[in-house]
């Protein structure tokens, strides 16, 4: 029997691991390839024993290393972080199929580096998800960023590059002069780093600062892309596909609401919110964000950009179940997590393979290329239906949590936000699969799509039919994050 | 024989570097006037840790120089406060003069080397002088002796590029007007109190409140102590000497002259001046206060804009040496601490990129200004990586020293509502954020000349320690926490 501080061991270091070992075997091309997935069914394997750990309530902490007095780094186990954790950990084993598939189709330079550094960014995913304090998170929220700067700039051509420096420039600027102080404030204000599940700051913080402090994480939080924030995520999609399927759809962006998430319900507590109204302003902005990329992603014509700002657009569900404040909308937010990532990695995933299989960019140019592999396209439906919150997919789940808690806190114009982005999603999602399918092609279509690549995609749309089925477990897990006490 | 070295550990540790630096000159020999400065410096690093051992225990060490008893003789003061600034200047010249067995001859007359050895070795006697004595008077003396042996080795920058001789003479001006006003105010409090004696004196004072002297005298001290320890606006000695001395005294000069004048400041205002807790508390408030402030601004905005990157990092200095006087300027225990925090952390950033920069200005053989430093990041894998982690370490950002040091100097400031001083660190930190970014980014993602450079143990030992040192320290903090937390409790513990 396994200690369970030792799966967190486990968890985190095996894609460290395989950053690690990557340069040394570059030359055995097949072995080098091999090392993700294997990293990623290991690393599963851990955080499916930290999910059944965390179902039992055990608290199980990991200190690494005291700093000074209430500063240190150490990792514990967290409901939402044991969600985030198999969420990240597990989609990694086909993300990581599926970049060999890419790479290889693509026939990209310095697969190496590449490699290295997406299960480098895997690992800083994961140690933000079992991140036991502020500070680690913070920490850790840095080497992810660092991370995947060279996966955005992996072209090396003069867009990329640019892209890149956006990409830094905002979300460390945001972190360090937003995030970082505010982690300061909280440790002054409490004495503490430490994250409780009803929040560490009522009754030590003035009131009145409430919102301000809130102001300084949100936007501090560049990852979640919240507007005016959210401009480094579409300009990221430089990326090969690979990248803005894993770490643009789940890693990242899931790392920015997941610190979002534990912002809003273990630093302030739903609690504190709701009695001082904090995060009501969080309200409005996050539904303002939900419509107007919706609106955006309607008239983008390319695929990657038109799921980057779908992308931006459900993030902001996730905000906004949080500062709703109320355990139920709560839950669906944590759901959403989940919900979310199968669905957009799927979208992802065929986006990328369309490209591989035809060079195809546009949305434009899609018409008639259902009948060359209509499985692709299938994926693709499935992962709408499951975004756009359809039974029998996942994504209906999280859907109807958060509308219940949006009644359940009051704010009826709230469902009327989520009802209307239902219908926006609906429209520019099955514009995809309907050209492919309905529409007829003048020129000659032709799209080969390597095995590598449509397994993965294949099995992740599965997943979220799946997931309908067998929610259950995550969703005790995710009404443990507020009522544990 | 240790319990004799034991009782004079005070003036052994100023006695050291003084005795060798007069043997050094004696010894032509490039290699030998090397191993002997090294081995006195290390001597005196170990002393100094002696010293804190015994600190530990006796928490105050009093040595009367020549038996003869204070107040009437000279006495050393050795106790939790004074420690700090000893290990600072201990520790830093002995990794400062590793560092110079290679650089040293590059840019000095090979025949000149032995003799500013000896200048360099009395620069560092000087700086201990200063620290441990306990007399007003001569601590004028080592302020004298510290600053005539810096302004000679800045001159002797002149090999490499004339500046140094206007950089010189410049501080030695300025210098000089700031110590003859210290000792013009030594005079006036010599003259109502009849004593030099730093305790006397505290003392006597209290029995003088509103006495017009004694506070045209304090005014004296306090602004000659500015002058030295650069405090804004009267700093500008301070860039043009450290741009254009010789590499390794820039980096002696950098990490160590500053840190003993910001520390007799420190003495003034909370040991010496104590009882007159209103003239200190109009001071720390309407002069050292926005004084520093401004430092902060002004020396951040300055090094945005410069180019030659010497002179950059000399006006971070400047704004560094803002948050030090920030932290004393408000006055309470956990801010005192909170600056003497940064003054032995930013002794180790500030001397890690220097250590950095003039390493590579020793290996492109220019002055290292902006555009030279294209491409490099990749030639010099091992200092550019040293060079980010101490960049990262002056910018607070977790897991280096200098967030440890920010973290207490917001904790301090916000702790006695002062929530607008903290907005202001954080503003003034995130653009320092901006010029080193701006010089990562020239090394890491321009491409240069190609010029193949291979990189020298011998330099680069040193900057390796001293980046392990902004590591280890920013990943346990307990040993400089605690230890200026009780140097702080030893200052203003029963003030405040």
């Amino acid at each position: 029997m396994i200690a369970i501080e030792n799966f967190i061991l486990i968890t985190i270091l095996s894609p460290l691991i395989v950053c690690v070992l990557t340069p040394f075997i570059s030359k055995n091309t097949i072995l080098r390839d091999c090392l993700g997935p294997i990293g990623g069914v290991i690393s599963s394997w851990g955080a499916f024993n930290i999910i059944s750990s965390a179902l039992n309530n055990q608290n199980t902490t990991l200190e690494i290393v005291k700093i000074t007095e209430g500063v240190s780094i150490g990792f514990e186990i967290t409901p939402l972080g044991a969600i985030f954790g198999l969420v990240a950990s597990f989609l990694w084993i086909f993300a990581a199929i599926y970049s060999v598939g890419d790479m290889r189709g693509n026939k990209e330079k310095n697969q190496t580096r590449f490699y290295s550094f997406y299960a480098m960014a895997v690992h800083a995913a994961l140690c933000i998800a079992y991140a036991g304090d502020l500070l680690t998170l913070f920490i850790f929220y840095e080497v992810l960023t660092f991370s995947t700067y060279p996966l955005v700039a992996h072209k090396q051509n003069e867009k990329a590059q640019k892209a890149g420096r956006l990409y830094l420039s905002i979300l460390v600027g945001s972190s360090v002069i937003l995030l970082l102080p505010g982690i300061i404030w909280v440790w002054v204000a409490t004495g503490s780093l430490d994250i409780s599940p009803n929040g560490v700051l009522d009754g030590k913080i003035d009131e009145a600062y409430a919102p301000l402090l809130l102001v300084m994480f949100v936007f501090g939080i560049g990852k979640a892309a919240l507007i005016p924030i959210h401009t480094w995520l579409p300009a990221a999609m430089v990326a090969p596909t690979p990248v803005s399927a894993l770490l643009h759809a789940v890693a990242v962006v899931k790392a920015g609401v997941f610190t979002m998430l534990i912002v809003l319900t273990n630093v302030f507590g739903i609690d504190f919110l709701a009695k001082t109204g904090a995060s009501e302003w969080l309200i409005w902005l996050a539904s303002f964000t939900l419509l107007a990329t919706s609106i955006i992603a309607i008239y983008k014509d390319d695929i990657k950009a038109r799921l980057a700002y779908s992308t931006i657009s459900q993030l902001s569900y996730i905000t906004l179940g949080g500062a709703l404040a109320t355990s139920i909308a709560t839950q669906g937010a944590a759901l959403h997590i989940i919900t979310h990532a199968t669905g957009k990695i799927t979208l992802f995933f065929v986006a990328g393979a369309l490209y591989v299989g035809s060079k195809i960019t546009k949305i434009s140019e899609l018409n008639g290329y259902g009948k060359c592999d209509p499985l692709i396209f299938l994926a693709f439906f499935i992962g709408s239906l499951s975004i756009i919150g359809v039974p029998p997919m996942a994504g209906s789940w999280s859907k109807f949590f958060l509308m219940l808690g949006a009644a359940e806190s009051g704010y009826v114009v709230v469902i009327g936000v989520f009802c209307i982005s239902t219908m926006l999603n609906a429209f520019y999602l099955l514009e995809i699969p309907a050209r492919a399918f309905f529409l007829k092609n003048e020129r000659e279509v032709n799209l080969k799509i390597p095995k590598l690549i449509l397994i993965p995609t294949l099995i992740t749309s599965f997943i979220t039919i799946l997931l309908f089925f067998f929610i259950e477990p995550f969703q005790n897990l995710t009404s443990m994050i507020v009522s544990k006490i | 024989m240790i319990d004799i070295l034991i009782k004079n550990l005070p003036i052994i540790v100023v006695l050291c570097p003084l005795m060798t630096s007069l043997l050094v000159v004696l010894i032509p020999n490039i290699f030998f006037s090397w191993i002997l400065t090294t081995l006195s410096t290390f001597l005196t690093f170990l002393f100094s840790i002696l010293l804190y051992q015994e600190i530990q225990i006796h928490s105050h060490i009093s040595y009367a120089l020549g038996k003869w008893m204070p107040p009437i003789g000279i006495e050393y003061i050795i106790d939790k406060v004074a420690i700090i600034p000893v290990i600072i200047i201990s520790g830093i010249s002995f990794i400062a003069t590793i560092f110079a067995y290679e650089i040293m001859p590059e840019e000095i007359e090979k025949k000149s080397i032995s003799k500013v050895y000896s200048l360099w070795l009395l620069a560092i006697a000087g700086l201990l002088g200063l620290v441990t004595t306990g007399d007003a008077f001569n601590l004028f003396v080592f302020l004298e002796i510290s600053s005539l042996a810096s302004v000679a080795l800045v001159a002797m920058g002149a090999h490499k590029d004339k500046q140094a001789l206007v950089a010189a003479y410049n501080y030695l001006i300025i210098g000089a007007v700031g110590a003859t006003l210290y000792v013009i105010g030594v005079g006036l409090l010599y003259g109502i109190t009849g004593t030099l004696n730093m305790e006397d004196l505290t003392n006597r004072i209290s029995d003088l409140n509103n006495n017009r002297a004694l506070i045209a005298g304090f005014g004296f001290m306090i602004i000659g102590i500015m002058v030295k320890a650069a405090v804004f606006p009267l700093h500008i000695w301070l860039p043009r000497a450290y741009a254009y001395a010789p590499s390794a005294v820039s980096v002696l000069l950098a990490a160590t002259a500053t840190k003993a004048s910001l520390y007799i400041l420190a003495r003034i205002l909370f040991s010496i001046f104590k009882n007159s807790e209103n003239l200190i508390n109009n001071t720390l408030l309407f002069v050292i206060l926005p004084l520093s402030l401004l430092a902060m601004f002004a020396g951040t905005i300055m090094a945005i804009y410069e180019k030659d990157i010497k002179r950059l990092l000399a006006h971070s200095s400047v704004a560094q040496i803002g948050y030090i006087t920030l932290a004393f300027a408000i006055g309470t225990k956990a801010s005192v601490a909170a600056g003497f925090i940064h003054m032995f952390n930013h002794a180790i950033i500030k001397g890690g990129l220097f250590i950095a920069i003039t390493s590579i200005g020793f290996y492109i053989k220019k002055r290292v200004t902006i555009n030279n430093l294209s491409g490099l990041g990749k030639e010099m894998p091992i200092t550019f990586f040293c060079f980010v982690i101490c960049s990262l370490s002056l910018a607070g950002l977790p897991l280096t020293a200098g967030f440890i040091s920010k973290l207490y100097l917001i904790k301090a400031s916000i702790s006695s509502d002062d929530i607008w001083i903290a907005i202001l660190i954080l503003i003034s930190s995130a653009l320092s954020v901006v010029y080193l970014w701006k010089i990562i980014e020239v090394m890491w993602m321009r491409d240069g000349r190609k010029i193949v450079i291979k990189e020298n143990p011998t330099i680069y030992i040193s900057l390796i320690i001293i980046t392990f040192l902004n590591i280890y320290f920013g990943l346990d903090a307990s040993l400089v926490v605690n230890g200026s937390f009780e140097a702080a409790d030893k200052l203003i513990g029963d003030l405040k």
